[in-house]
């Protein structure tokens, strides 16, 4: 395992003590930052991997909330759902991913982002089962007592962050990892030497998906009512991108610290700033890809080593 | 006739997204920049000709002449200062910072104009014809005849103008474009600079038929894309095409399954039209 | 002999453009077997209809047997067929040893990366790059990233190798040292299709010439026949050559 994992499960442990520190707003800070970390470690797999730029980390988002909702509502366990919505999550991801990731580039990047309007609309239709446009109630899963609530969403948040890591690092040390490395420098190449392309992306975009969705699903069980326009929310696509390409693009490490820096500028703004925050968003957007475009990793690194920063 | 009704809507429709559309299409085909600004363009359009209308009575189709050029300096200089500096960036880069700025300009408008929907109704009221069974408010027809003119007129600027042949010429073939001598920097910011323009103006012509609002830039930015992705980047004809396609599909769309399921039903064919023909109905293959 | 690649009245069209007309040619066992011909004449559309990038129209592929018309690019690689680009596809990023070792990797059973780094060391010294094993390919001469592509296909244990113009863009000295490689490759019993213009090369190591003009196979058959074959001549070789060789007998 090289260093740069090791410090980022470090980092992630550490994380771990928050509730010793801080109430329930730290909390709710902390859950979120996790969830962003998942978002974006996920995102990494396969726009940082396998190098396809996928802008459809909000769908996977948002079904992932309404599996886990509606299976809450029929009355599943919380553990159970989320397992269900995880299995569902990568076989949806894997099979779309044959159909999608023929596409390269931009047609890629367009028929992923189409991918969030589809399943937000199909939701929305399908006011049966999801409650359509009027939301979804989630009913409680946890015990009692706000603390008690804010602290297990905390801690079962962390968990995924956790195992979305391990995955992570796994695929990066494997032989699934070396293909989509591959698969990045040069796919044409890469079928010359016998790898299965369309099998190894598509996995990459299954593992791409599967904590998303659970991610959603637990976000749902945490806020107890979701509706297609808060989950299927653009902003969940990009965000990740974001955070990756501020951290460093392609490494895990990169991109959980990108994650974590990202919600700490976002809160600032947020509590300052409410009624252009969005504004101040894309403005931190225009300075980090005008003037960092490869992360902050990029930077520490040439400024003390000189070492690739990729896995 | 209910058939009869239903084409010349789409017809009507059909010319207006392509309007919408041909400004996005002639960015995504010369400079390979997914415009995501180009929505929030639109809408600052409308805003232009519904305050110009408020104030002065002036009504839309006088207003294209203004905002034309000053959209197309909006444009210009947006390419020029910030994108051109990110012009051979991956795709990733490039669609993430026009989001960015669309984010940026977005939230302006909803900050100075507030988000609530407006509408530009004209006074006096000019009514719709009505042609043996097939009634057309006007005014979507004077509408339609403008952006048909637009599409025109930037038709015959490819075509004719010095400028435009550039323009195709870095479309077809860009290292060639710059062996044979063409500023290709100049030239991009050109093209974005008319996108921009014909997204004001689409935006403006838009007005007369649309509710205004901040809330419907992705909307417009929808539709553009879908329209680009049927009909095939960068040409006029291809804009045409893929806006009629579009508007045919979600109005026989509407009267067999719902209108609420039409966007969804664009939005797959847009997928559908990916796998299958990625170039679109009149679009060059090999095209990323 | 036994025969090792089949190909029966392989025909393909790009839209518009008739690419392979009616080909039948036969391969055996270890031979080394020219593929000649003037540019645009499909000699690459060939060897990419073989191994799966662009499947023929109509006719019929066998390789070994085996039917592989319709076979998809990562089969074919997995199969024993091996191949260098024209222009040079290494994995940029990458050292020079892990772009062995992914073709060690990716088209052998039961190779982990760790077995798979360790062949690559033997296939680079082979090609005499062992000393930039730890380089980027990104990094590497033109002739060095020739011979990694070579190291590459090597990689793969390819029971049948095309090479596409190796030698496009060497100097003599390279060439020369290019060509004792596939003299080598021969000789441990690799079946060889060469893609070549430089008429020296062909003739000092082909067994066999096949001539391919507009998409059809015109010529086919022993060197010193070939270069004298009429249609050879008025299509690709020109008559200053076809003298120049008559005068040398």
């Amino acid at each position: 395992m090289t260093r740069l994992n090791l410090a980022l499960l470090l980092l992630i442990g550490c994380i771990a003590a928050l509730p010793l520190f801080g109430g329930p707003y730290a909390l709710r800070l902390g859950t979120i930052a996790c969830m962003y970390a998942i978002l974006a470690l996920s995102w990494n797999v396969v726009g940082g991997f396998a190098g396809y730029p996928s802008f459809a980390t909000a769908a996977f988002f948002g079904f992932g909330a309404y599996t886990t909702g509606v299976l809450l509502n029929d009355g599943l366990s919380l553990t159970l759902s989320i397992m269900a919505t995880l299995a569902a999550s990568f076989l949806l991801a894997g099979l779309l991913g044959v159909v999608l990731l023929r596409l390269r580039g931009h047609y890629f990047a367009i028929a992923s982002l189409s991918l969030v309007e589809v399943l937000r609309e199909l939701v929305n239709n399908a006011t049966d089962l999801t409650g359509g446009g009027m939301g979804l109630n989630i009913p409680l899963a946890s015990g009692s007592g706000i603390l008690a609530d804010a602290t297990f969403f905390f801690y079962a948040m962390w968990g995924l962050l956790l195992a979305t890591a391990l995955m992570v690092i796994a695929v990066s040390m494997s032989r699934l990892g070396f293909g989509l490395a591959c698969i990045r420098q040069n796919e044409t190449a890469s079928d010359m030497v016998g790898l299965n392309s369309t099998l190894y992306k598509s996995v990459a975009f299954g593992l791409s998906a599967c904590f998303v969705g659970a991610a959603g699903g637990l976000y749902a069980a945490w806020v107890h009512y979701i509706d297609p326009s808060d989950v299927f929310d653009i902003l969940y696509s990009v965000k990740p991108i974001v955070m990756a390409l501020m951290g460093g693009l392609g490494s895990p490490l990169g991109v959980v610290s990108g994650a974590f820096l990202y919600l700490g500028l976002e809160e600032v703004v947020w509590r300052n700033y409410i009624q252009i925050h969005s504004g101040v968003l894309g403005v931190l957007i225009v300075m980090l890809l005008l003037f960092l475009p490869r992360g902050l990793i990029s930077l520490r690194w040439s400024m003390l080593w000189r070492k690739a920063k990729h896995v | 006739m209910l058939v009869a009704q239903v084409l010349i809507n789409a017809l009507v429709l059909g010319c207006l997204y392509a309007c919408i559309a041909i400004g996005f299409s002639l960015v995504w085909g010369v400079l390979n920049v997914i415009n995501l600004i180009h929505g929030s363009f639109i809408v600052l359009g409308a805003y232009l000709a519904w305050g110009i209308y408020q104030s002065l009575a002036i009504p839309p189709w006088y207003v294209l002449v203004v905002a034309a050029p000053l959209f197309f300096i909006l444009g210009y200089l947006l390419q020029r200062l910030l994108l051109n500096r990110v012009i051979s960036a991956p795709v990733l880069v490039t669609l993430t910072l026009t989001f960015g700025l669309d984010l940026i300009l977005n939230n302006a408008m909803i900050y100075f104009f507030k988000a609530d929907y407006r509408k530009l109704t004209l006074s006096p009221p000019i009514g719709s014809i009505s042609l043996f069974d097939v009634v057309v408010p006007v005014d979507r027809l004077i509408a339609t005849a403008a952006a048909l003119a637009l599409t025109g007129v930037l038709y015959l600027v490819l075509r004719r103008s010095r400028v435009g042949r550039a323009i195709v010429a870095v479309r077809l073939d860009r290292d060639a474009a710059v062996l044979m001598g063409v500023d290709v920097k100049s030239i991009y910011a050109i093209a974005f600079g008319l996108g921009a323009a014909l997204a004001g103006c689409a935006g403006v012509l838009m007005a007369l038929i649309f509710p205004i609002s901040p809330l419907t830039s992705s909307t417009f930015l929808g539709k553009a894309f879908v329209v680009c992705v049927l009909g095939g980047l960068g040409s006029v004809s291809g804009a045409l095409a893929g806006g009629l396609l579009l508007a045919l599909v979600e109005g026989v769309g509407s009267v067999a399954i719902g209108p609420s399921h039409a966007t969804t039903l664009s939005f797959v064919l847009l997928i559908v039209f990916l796998i299958v023909r990625p170039q679109g109905l009149l679009g060059r293959k090999g095209f990323e | 002999m036994s025969e090792i690649l089949r190909l029966d009245a392989v025909s393909k069209r790009f839209s518009g453009l008739q690419a392979l007309r009616d080909v039948t040619l036969c391969i055996n066992k270890g031979e080394v077997l020219g593929l000649i011909g003037p540019n645009g004449a499909g000699k690459t559309t060939l060897v990419n209809t073989v191994c799966g990038v662009t499947p023929a129209s109509s006719g019929r592929v066998t390789f070994m047997g085996k039917d592989i018309t319709a076979i998809k690019t990562y089969q074919a690689a997995r199969l024993g067929l091996s191949r260098t680009f024209q222009i040079v596809q290494p994995f940029a990023e990458f050292t020079a040893l892990d772009n062995v070792a992914a073709a060690a990797l990716f088209s052998q059973r039961g190779e982990s990366v760790k077995s798979a780094r360790e062949e690559a060391r033997a296939h680079l010294a082979f090609v005499g790059l062992d000393a930039q094993a730890g380089q980027s390919a990104a990094t590497l001469t033109l002739a060095m990233r020739k011979r990694l592509e070579l190291a590459k296909a090597l990689a793969m244990k390819p029971k049948l190798l095309f090479l596409d113009e190796v030698n496009a863009g060497l100097n003599s000295a390279e060439v020369e040292r290019a060509t004792k490689l596939i003299h080598q490759l021969a000789a441990d019993g690799i079946t060889i299709v060469m893609i070549e213009h430089l008429m020296k090369v062909v003739l000092n190591v082909c067994t066999r010439i096949a001539v391919l003009h507009d998409g059809q196979l015109i010529a086919d058959g022993q060197p010193r026949d070939v270069i004298k074959n009429p249609a050879v001549v008025e299509a690709y070789l020109g008559q200053q050559y076809a003298q120049r060789s008559a005068g040398r007998g």
